[in-house]
């Protein structure tokens, strides 16, 4: 499963896990602390292009809607269904069940780029 | 704006320690939430929360003229009855909507009205001039006060351990109250949707006051849970959903413009627009799919853009909810529209307000 430890991170909390060419990505425990209460998420649709950076999904809480950029290049190859029901699954387990989509990856290098943990957690003090 | 050039309520430390995470609102240092949204809005709808609402304003009228000014500054009836609220607008000459407020009777030459915290310079200056013409003296003590608002079902109950008179006062109605050792001001109103109270006291006391109803179980809530429970009890956001723009009609609010009335700032531009209709009216829709309309978003009959929202959230209670100016001829109950959210149409319904009618 999807961890803290076994994932990389962006600057704008998304976390990505890698397993060959499939990235698969949510947003980190900080993140849906921040956006809390999170009542429906606008997933991409499966078989969308992505590029690095670019909005692709909103998160909606009752306060306000949250883009989400995809960390990594490439199609997107699944969406969590099960947000469509339970959005706020991603509440509740963001690193876990609470998953957002997965990319199939055009330019894998793009994840050595991506922040680790200790990284990661360094930018969220300032 | 940085947090340290922001104004504080007296309440800002107690909120902050009662988990409260602070935001700017209309420069006002105050909690989003606490626990969070979701969880305070139930605690309104089923038991009894409270909000730090000192932030709003205090104008006090006194004198011979203080009712005559005040039907002249108002376009509804306000009561010259002692105990008695009145919820009106405070129009320009154009008859276009500055504030709305509540004005209580204290004696038939002393009323408290009670403004948006945003509008309080403006409305006193407002008062002011107007005054001029009347044997007034106004009084801006927004400064001096401090206000809780608790609300819910159980709100009253809750309230009576400290103040019994909470169980005797009528809807709209103030008393005067004493309050570890200060006096204040007790008023049955609210802008929930559900029944409640809120209490004036004094800077130095309000402290006391919040931590007594705490250590009673009254749930701490923040402005976001007050906007999803105003929103679904119809009440106006000023600033949002009214402004120097619109007129009382136009919002939605006719029931406040008493055109019987002698005479009040505005009334003869509102009678003109009675006798012509209006073009855009705020209208209320509930999302039939998924998703969250928002302030801004636009609203198209067929291919036709037909209006604009002015207030929008989820609702545990109905989805998807908002308010917005539409054109007249859409806005129709049982209409269907679509709503554009994030660039993708989204189908909703008018539908009449309030969303949510209960208690009050």
């Amino acid at each position: 499963m999807y961890t803290e430890e076994n994932c990389r991170f962006t600057k704008t909390h998304e976390w990505v896990h890698m397993e060959g060419d499939i990235a698969t990505v949510g947003i980190s425990n900080h993140a849906q602390e921040e956006i809390s209460d999170i009542v429906f998420v606008d997933l991409p649709k499966v078989g969308q292009q992505v590029t690095a950076g670019q909005n692709c999904c909103v998160i909606e809480s009752v306060k306000s809607a949250s883009e989400i950029y995809a960390p990594v290049s490439g199609e997107v190859v699944e969406v969590n269904e099960a947000l469509n029901g339970d959005p706020a699954l991603v509440n509740r387990e963001p690193h876990g069940n609470g998953w957002l989509f997965k990319i199939k990856m055009t330019a894998p290098a793009e994840y050595e780029n991506l922040l680790d943990l200790k990284a990661y957690k360094a930018t969220l003090g300032k | 704006m940085n947090q340290t050039d922001l104004q504080k309520t007296p309440l800002c430390a107690a909120c902050e320690k009662a988990g409260g995470k602070m935001v700017d609102f209309h420069g006002w240092l105050l909690p989003v939430q606490f626990e969070g949204i979701i969880a305070e809005h139930k605690a309104v709808r089923e038991a009894a929360g409270m909000f730090d609402v000192s932030h709003m304003g205090q104008i006090f009228v006194e004198g011979k003229d203080a009712w005559p000014f005040l039907q002249y500054v108002n376009c509804n009836n306000i009561k010259n009855e002692p105990g008695a609220g009145v919820y009106s607008h405070i129009l320009t000459e154009k008859g276009t909507i500055i504030d709305d407020a509540i004005s209580f009777c204290l004696t038939p030459e002393k009323f408290l009205v009670v403004v948006n915290a945003a509008c309080v310079a403006e409305d006193f200056a407002w008062f002011e001039k107007q005054a001029q013409k009347f044997d007034v003296t106004v009084r801006n003590e927004s400064a001096q006060w401090a206000m809780i608002a608790v609300q819910g079902p159980q709100a009253l109950e809750q309230v009576a351990k400290l103040l019994p008179q909470a169980k005797d006062i009528a809807r709209f109605h103030i008393v005067e109250i004493e309050l570890f050792g200060a006096k204040g001001y007790l008023t049955r109103t609210g802008y929930t949707g559900e029944d409640g109270v809120e209490i004036m006291l004094p800077n130095a006391q309000i402290e006391a006051l919040w931590n007594a109803l705490l250590a009673q179980g009254v749930k701490p809530c923040g402005l976001g849970a007050r906007d999803v429970l105003r929103l679904e009890a119809g009440y106006l956001l000023n600033g949002a959903d009214a402004d120097q723009t619109r007129t009382p009609y136009e919002a939605s609010c006719g029931w406040v413009v008493k055109l019987a009335k002698e005479n009040f700032v505005g009334k003869d531009a509102l009678a003109a627009q009675k006798a012509q209709g209006v073009k855009e009216k705020l209208t209320g829709f509930v999302l039939k799919s998924p998703g969250v309309p928002r302030a801004g978003c636009k609203v198209f009959a067929g291919a036709e853009e037909k209006g604009v929202l002015t207030s929008g959230t989820f609702s545990p209670l109905f989805k998807g909810i908002a308010v917005g100016y539409l054109a007249a001829d859409a806005a129709v109950p049982g209409t269907e529209v679509e709503i554009e959210i994030h660039g993708r149409r989204a189908k909703a319904e008018v539908v009449k307000t309030p969303f949510y009618k209960n208690r009050v």
